[in-house]
C-alpha cells in the first residue's frame, strides 16, 4: 500500500532472494537490426527438439520436401512435429551430432537444400481464433511443433493444457532475457512485438486467463518500448471487435523489471511480477499461471495467423571470438559453423563455444551441431571473457553463495554433500530445487565449480532413484511368479484328480494304458527335472525353450536387477495384456508339431495314444501323458511339446485361471507388476537427459 | 574448427571473487586501527605484526610441505598473514618473541592446518592461539603498555618506549635501564573498571579517581576502537563482509550491557563503555566474522553474533578475565555448525523453512 502511495504510476514489483549483478555484454550483438542467415546448403534437423518423446520419421532417404512440410511426426503427448526449415531432399535420416552437453548423436532428418524455398501446403491460417475452441487451436500448435523457446523446449501445447482443475488467471510472458550477451528475445520484441502481442491474444484465449505481465529488463529499453507500443496500438485498433480488443490489451501490461541475473527464470519471474512463489517441485500452473518466452509467442502467432510451423528462429551469434557479432533470423537445423561463418568466422582466440548463455549454456567442442528450436545463442568466448578459474580451493564456507542463491538453498552444505557423496543430505539439502543458475559458482571466492557438484548429485540420485525402482519391480516379479507357480501347481493337481476321476469308472483294459500314460509322465518329469537343473546352472542364458525357471534366478538382486522384459524369465504383465498372441505363440508350436510327428512315426496300433499324449502335452505342459511304446522323434516331438508348453504356461494360463474365479489378487499383482514394468522401461525417457530435466524447471531468461 | 578444451561446466563467465581479493581487503581494513594502535602504543605493535607475519607464513609453509600439500597456491591466500595480523593486534605489543612464535605456531599448525588447513578449522585461529597464550601466560600476555595520551602520562608519572627498546624489549626481555615496569605498563580500562568494582566502588567514583577514562570507554583505546570501526565499515562497504554478525554481536553487548546498567548503573558502567573497551569493535568486525569458523546462514549468524556480544558482556562481568571476545567467539564457534542446522532459510517455493535431519 505504502507503495502505491509512494509510486502511483509504477508496478509493484516483488523481489526474489539473492541474484547477481553482471556485465552484459548485450550491447556487443544489439546494435543493429536481425539479419536472415543464409540459407545453408544442408540442415540438419533433429527429431527430437524437445522434451518427451521422439518424433517419428514420416519421410524417407531420396524424399523430396518442402518448407514447412511435416517431417516427423509426435509421438505421445508430451512430444512435438519437426517440419522442414526448406524445400530440398532428403539426403539421409541418421545419428548426426547435437547440441548437447554430452556431444551426443542423435537421429536427424538431413536435407540438401535446393535453393527454391518454396513452400509446402500451409493449413490454413485461423485469424478469427476467438471464436474457435482452444483445443484446436491447441491441437494446431502442437502440430506446428511449437516447443517452449527459452531454452526448456518443452512442448507448449502441453504447457496451454492445464487441464480443467487448474484455472489460469495469469499469463506470464518471459522476455527478461537476463543471461549475459544474448539479445535474440531483445531484438525479436524489437521486430516482431505485433506478433508476439498476437500469440498472447491466442494464448489468452486458450487459456482463459484474465491479464498478461510481459516481464522485459530494464536494459532493454526500445524492446520495452516497442512491446508497449504494441499493445497500445490493439487498444487503439477500431473495427467491431474495438471493444473487446481494447479489453483484452488492457489485459497485457508490459512490465519494466530491474536487470538482476536470474531474473529470467521461470520461477523467478513469476515472483518478481505477482510476489506468488511455484510450489517446490511444482509448476506454475498450480498457483494459476502459465509463463511462455517472447519467441513462443511469437511462434504461435506465425502457427495460428499464418498456418506457419516453427521452422526459424532468432539466434545471437556473439562473444569477442567472432567478428562481427550480431543475430539472426536461423532456419531450425542450420550448422552452427555456417552461423558462426556468416558472422565473420571465429578469431584465432576462442577459448570455448557455447550454446546458450555463459551462466546457464554448455560448451560444445565443435561447431558441426545444428541449430535447434532451443537454441538462442552461439557464444564465442575468449581467454579473457573466459578465464579459467584454475584449480578449486578450500571452501572458506563464506556464505556469498546462499546470499546470491534464488531459490535461498545453502549452496556451499550442498557442496560439502555432494562432495562426500551423500545423496540423502544433499535431498535433505533441497538439492531438487536448485535450478543450475550458476550465481553460486560465479562468487565462489574459492572458485569451486558447485554448479558441475550439483549436477552430477542429481545425476547420481537418479540413478540410485532408478535402480532402487528397478530392485522393487523384481521383487513384485519375484513375488508374483512364486504365486503364480504355486497356483499352477495346485491347477495341475486338481485337473489330474478330475482327470483320474474320469478315467477310473472305464476301468480294464484302460488299465495298460493307464500304466503307459504314468510311466511316460514319470520320464517327463525326470527329464523337466534335468532341464531344471539345467537352466539353473545355465542362468544368464536366454534358453527360450527351458523348461521351468529357475527360482533363485529371479532373486531380486538389488542394485543389478533389470527391468529387461525381452528376457527369458516371462514378466507376468508383459505376457499378459495380449493374451491371444501369448497362447499361440506357446499352444501352437506344440500342437502343430505334435500333430505332424506323431502320425508320421507312429508304430501300428498305437495312433489313439499318442494323439491323446500330444494333447496332453499340449494342455499339461511337462506332465503330459506319453505312451509308452511311442517310437522316438514321436517322443521327442512330445518332449518338445512339453517343453514349449512348460516355458511358455505361465503367460498363458492367466486368462482362464482368473475366469475360474480363485485368484484375482494374483491378477492384480500381475498387472501391477506390468504398470511398473512399463513405467520404468519408459523412465529414461521420460526424465529426459540429466542436462534437459533441470533446465526444464528452470527455463532460462 | 575445433574449440580449445576449457574448462566444461557452466557457468563459463569470469568468477567476481577470490579467496585472496578477500584476504587483502581485511588487511587493508585493518591499516586505520593497526596506525591508531602504533600512534598509542608505539612500535612494539609494528614489530609483533611483521614477527607474527613471517612466524605464520613460515610455519604454514612447512606444514603444507610436510603433508604433502601444493605450498604457493596456499601461501597466496593471504589466509595466514590475516591470521598472523589479527593475532598480533590482540597481543601486548611487548610480548617477548619466543611467545608469540608459541602462539602463532599454536594457531597455525594446530588450529588450522592439522584440521585441514583452510577452510576447515573449527576455531578461529588467531582466537585460539591468543587463548593459549593467555591461559598458559597470563601475566605476559596481560602486561599492557599506557596509551600515548600527554595528560595521562604526565598524571601517572609513565612512559613510553622508542622503537630501539622496543626491540630490545621484545627479544631480549630486557628493559631499558632507566625504566622500570612500572613506569611502561598500565592496566587496560577494563582491568581497572573491573579490579575497582571489586573493591566496591561505584562506577562514579571510579570515573572520578583517574584520567584514564574518556568518553566511554578509555582514553587512547576508544579512539583505536574508533579507527577499527571505520576499517569495519570499509569491509562493509566492499561486501567482503555483511552486516548480520557485526551488528548482532554489538548489539546483543550493548543491550546486555544496557539492562544491567538500567538496573544498576552504579555497578555496570554505561553500555558503550563496553563498545568502545578491549577488543569488542576489532572482534565484531574483523574476528567473528571469520567466514570459516562463523556460522553462515544469515539467521544464524544474528543469533551468533548476538550470543558472543552477550557472552562477551557476562565474562566481562562476572568471570575470571578482563576481557572475552576470544573467549566468546572461540564458544561460539563450537556452537555455530548446531545454529546453521536450525537456521536453514525457507527454500524458494516451499512453505517453512527446511530442517536436513
Amino acid at each position: 500500500m505504502l507503495f502505491s502511495v509512494l509510486h502511483p504510476h509504477r508496478e509493484r514489483l516483488w523481489h526474489f532472494h539473492g541474484g547477481v549483478h553482471l556485465p552484459d555484454e548485450k550491447h556487443l550483438s544489439n546494435a543493429g537490426p536481425s539479419v536472415a542467415a543464409p540459407l545453408p546448403a544442408q540442415l540438419v534437423v533433429p527429431l527430437q527438439q524437445h522434451i518427451g518423446a521422439p518424433s517419428q520419421p514420416l519421410v524417407s532417404v531420396g524424399d523430396r520436401v518442402l518448407r514447412g512440410q511435416p517431417l516427423a511426426r509426435p509421438q505421445g503427448y508430451v512430444s512435438a512435429p519437426v517440419h522442414a526449415p526448406s524445400s530440398g531432399t532428403v539426403a539421409a535420416i541418421e545419428p548426426r551430432q547435437i547440441p548437447h552437453p554430452s556431444g551426443l548423436s542423435a537421429p536427424c532428418v538431413v536435407i540438401d537444400t535446393d535453393g527454391e524455398d518454396a513452400w509446402a501446403e500451409l493449413p490454413p491460417p485461423l485469424p478469427d481464433f476467438e471464436q474457435l475452441d482452444p483445443a484446436d487451436l491447441r491441437e494446431r500448435i502442437r502440430q506446428s511443433g511449437i516447443v517452449g523457446m527459452g531454452g526448456a523446449s518443452f512442448p507448449s501445447s502441453v504447457k496451454l493444457n492445464p487441464g480443467p482443475d487448474q484455472p489460469i488467471h495469469t499469463l506470464v510472458i518471459n522476455g527478461a532475457e537476463c543471461e549475459p550477451y544474448i539479445t535474440c528475445d531483445d531484438l525479436l520484441m524489437r521486430e516482431r512485438a505485433a506478433d508476439i502481442v498476437d500469440g498472447i491474444r491466442v494464448m489468452l484465449h486458450i487459456l482463459g486467463a484474465e491479464r498478461c505481465l510481459v516481464g522485459i529488463e530494464d536494459n532493454k529499453p526500445e524492446a520495452i518500448a516497442a512491446m508497449r507500443e504494441a499493445a497500445q496500438q490493439l487498444s487503439g485498433q477500431g473495427g467491431g471487435q474495438a471493444g473487446r480488443q481494447a479489453g483484452r490489451a488492457q489485459q497485457i501490461r508490459v512490465v519494466e523489471i530491474p536487470t538482476l541475473y536470474p531474473s529470467g527464470g521461470e520461477k523467478q519471474l513469476i515472483k518478481i511480477l505477482t510476489g506468488k512463489e511455484v510450489p517446490s517441485h511444482g509448476i506454475p500452473a498450480q498457483i494459476g499461471i502459465v509463463c511462455q518466452n517472447v519467441g513462443t509467442a511469437c511462434a504461435v502467432a506465425d502457427a495460428v495467423l499464418r498456418g506457419r510451423p516453427l521452422i526459424e528462429r532468432y539466434v545471437t551469434v556473439t562473444g569477442r571470438a567472432v567478428s562481427e557479432p550480431r543475430n539472426y533470423r536461423v532456419r531450425i537445423g542450420m550448422p552452427a559453423a555456417d552461423l558462426v561463418a556468416a558472422s565473420g568466422g571465429c578469431t584465432g582466440d576462442l577459448e570455448k563455444l557455447v550454446v546458450g548463455g555463459p551462466m546457464m549454456g554448455f560448451r560444445i567442442d565443435t561447431d558441426a551441431v545444428p541449430i535447434t528450436k532451443a537454441a538462442n545463442c552461439i557464444l564465442a568466448l575468449t581467454p579473457a571473457e573466459s578465464p579459467d578459474p584454475g584449480a578449486p580451493q578450500p571452501c572458506i564456507r563464506c556464505g556469498r553463495c546462499a546470499e546470491v542463491c534464488p531459490a535461498n538453498l545453502l549452496p556451499q552444505q550442498l557442496y560439502w554433500h555432494a562432495r562426500a557423496k551423500d545423496l540423502d543430505k544433499v535431498q535433505d539439502y533441497n538439492l531438487f530445487d536448485c535450478i543450475e543458475c550458476g550465481c553460486c559458482a560465479v562468487v565462489c571466492p574459492s572458485h569451486i565449480p558447485l554448479v558441475q557438484y550439483y549436477r552430477y548429485a542429481k545425476t547420481e540420485s537418479w540413478a540410485r532413484e532408478r535402480e532402487k525402482r528397478a530392485a522393487e519391480h523384481a521383487r513384485e516379479r519375484h513375488a508374483a511368479k512364486e504365486a503364480r507357480l504355486e497356483r499352477l501347481e495346485r491347477e495341475k493337481k486338481a485337473k489330474l484328480r478330475k482327470k483320474k476321476a474320469a478315467v477310473a469308472p472305464k476301468g480294464g483294459k484302460d488299465d495298460d494304458k493307464q500304466a503307459a500314460i504314468k510311466a511316460a509322465r514319470e520320464r517327463a518329469a525326470a527329464k523337466k527335472q534335468a532341464a531344471q537343473g539345467e537352466s539353473a546352472t545355465a542362468a544368464g542364458k536366454p534358453a527360450p525353450g527351458r523348461a521351468e525357471p529357475a527360482p533363485g534366478r529371479t532373486e531380486p538382486a538389488p542394485g543389478r536387477a533389470e527391468p529387461a522384459p525381452g528376457r527369458a524369465e516371462p514378466a507376468p504383465g508383459r505376457a499378459e495384456p495380449p493374451p491371444g498372441a501369448a497362447e499361440p505363440a506357446a499352444a501352437g508350436p506344440a500342437a502343430a508339431k505334435g500333430k505332424v510327428a506323431a502320425p508320421d512315426g507312429k508304430p501300428p496300433g498305437a495312433p489313439e495314444d499318442a494323439q491323446i499324449a500330444s494333447r496332453a502335452a499340449e494342455q499339461q505342459g511337462a506332465q503330459g501323458a506319453v505312451p509308452k511304446p511311442v517310437p522316438d522323434d514321436a517322443r521327442r516331438a512330445v518332449d518338445e511339446a512339453a517343453a514349449a508348453g512348460a516355458d511358455t504356461s505361465p503367460g498363458r494360463p492367466e486368462q482362464p485361471f482368473v475366469r475360474g474365479t480363485d485368484q484375482p489378487p494374483d491378477q492384480a499383482a500381475a498387472q501391477a507388476s506390468g504398470q511398473t514394468d512399463q513405467q520404468t522401461a519408459q523412465q529414461p525417457s521420460g526424465a529426459g537427459t540429466d542436462e534437459e530435466r533441470p533446465r526444464a524447471t528452470a527455463g532460462r531468461g | 574448427m575445433q574449440a580449445r578444451t576449457g574448462f566444461v561446466s557452466s557457468p563459463h563467465a569470469a568468477r567476481v571473487n577470490s579467496v585472496d581479493w578477500v584476504m587483502l581487503q581485511v588487511c587493508l581494513a585493518l591499516v586505520p586501527g593497526t596506525l591508531a594502535l602504533v600512534w598509542f602504543f608505539g612500535w612494539g605493535v609494528l614489530i609483533q605484526m611483521a614477527l607474527a607475519v613471517v612466524f605464520a607464513v613460515a610455519a604454514e609453509a612447512a606444514v603444507l610441505k610436510l603433508r604433502g600439500r601444493p605450498v604457493l597456491p596456499a601461501i597466496r591466500d593471504y589466509s595466514a598473514v590475516v591470521t598472523a595480523l589479527l593475532f598480533a593486534l590482540t597481543i601486548p605489543p611487548t610480548l617477548p618473541w619466543w611467545l608469540t612464535l608459541l602462539g602463532i605456531l599454536f594457531a597455525i599448525v594446530i588450529v588450522k592446518q592439522l584440521y585441514g588447513g583452510i577452510g576447515y578449522n573449527p576455531f578461529n585461529p588467531a582466537m585460539a592461539g591468543y587463548v593459549f597464550l593467555l591461559i598458559s601466560y597470563p601475566v605476559a600476555t596481560t602486561t599492557w603498555l599506557p596509551p600515548a595520551v600527554p595528560e595521562l602520562l604526565q598524571a601517572q608519572d609513565l612512559t613510553t618506549l622508542s622503537f630501539l627498546d622496543s626491540v630490545r624489549l621484545i627479544f631480549t626481555g630486557v628493559l631499558p635501564a632507566e625504566h622500570t615496569w612500572d613506569a611502561v605498563s598500565a592496566a587496560t580500562p577494563l582491568d581497572e573498571m573491573r579490579t575497582k568494582l571489586d573493591q566496591g566502588m561505584t562506577i562514579d567514583e571510579i570515573r572520578a579517581s583517574s584520567p584514564l577514562w574518556g568518553d566511554f570507554g578509555g582514553r587512547g583505546w576508544e579512539w583505536v576502537a574508533n579507527w577499527f570501526l571505520l576499517g569495519g565499515l570499509y569491509m562493509l562497504w566492499r561486501k567482503v563482509i555483511t552486516w548480520h554478525i557485526p551488528v548482532a554481536f554489538l548489539g546483543g553487548l550493548l543491550i546486555t550491557a544496557g539492562a544491567f546498567w538500567l538496573l544498576d548503573p552504579q555497578t555496570h558502567p554505561f553500555p558503550a563503555f563496553h563498545l568502545f573497551s578491549g577488543a569488542a569493535i576489532l572482534g565484531a568486525f574483523f574476528i567473528a566474522t571469520d567466514p570459516v569458523s562463523a556460522a553462515t546462514t544469515k539467521r544464524g549468524q544474528l543469533i551468533y553474533g548476538f550470543a558472543i556480544g552477550a557472552m562477551v558482556f557476562v565474562i566481562r562481568t562476572w568471570g575470571g578475565y578482563p576481557d572475552a571476545v576470544a573467549f566468546s567467539v572461540l564458544l561460539l564457534n563450537i556452537a555455530a555448525p548446531m545454529i546453521d542446522h536450525y537456521t536453514q532459510p525457507r527454500v524458494f517455493g516451499q512453505k517453512r523453512s527446511a530442517k536436513a535431519g
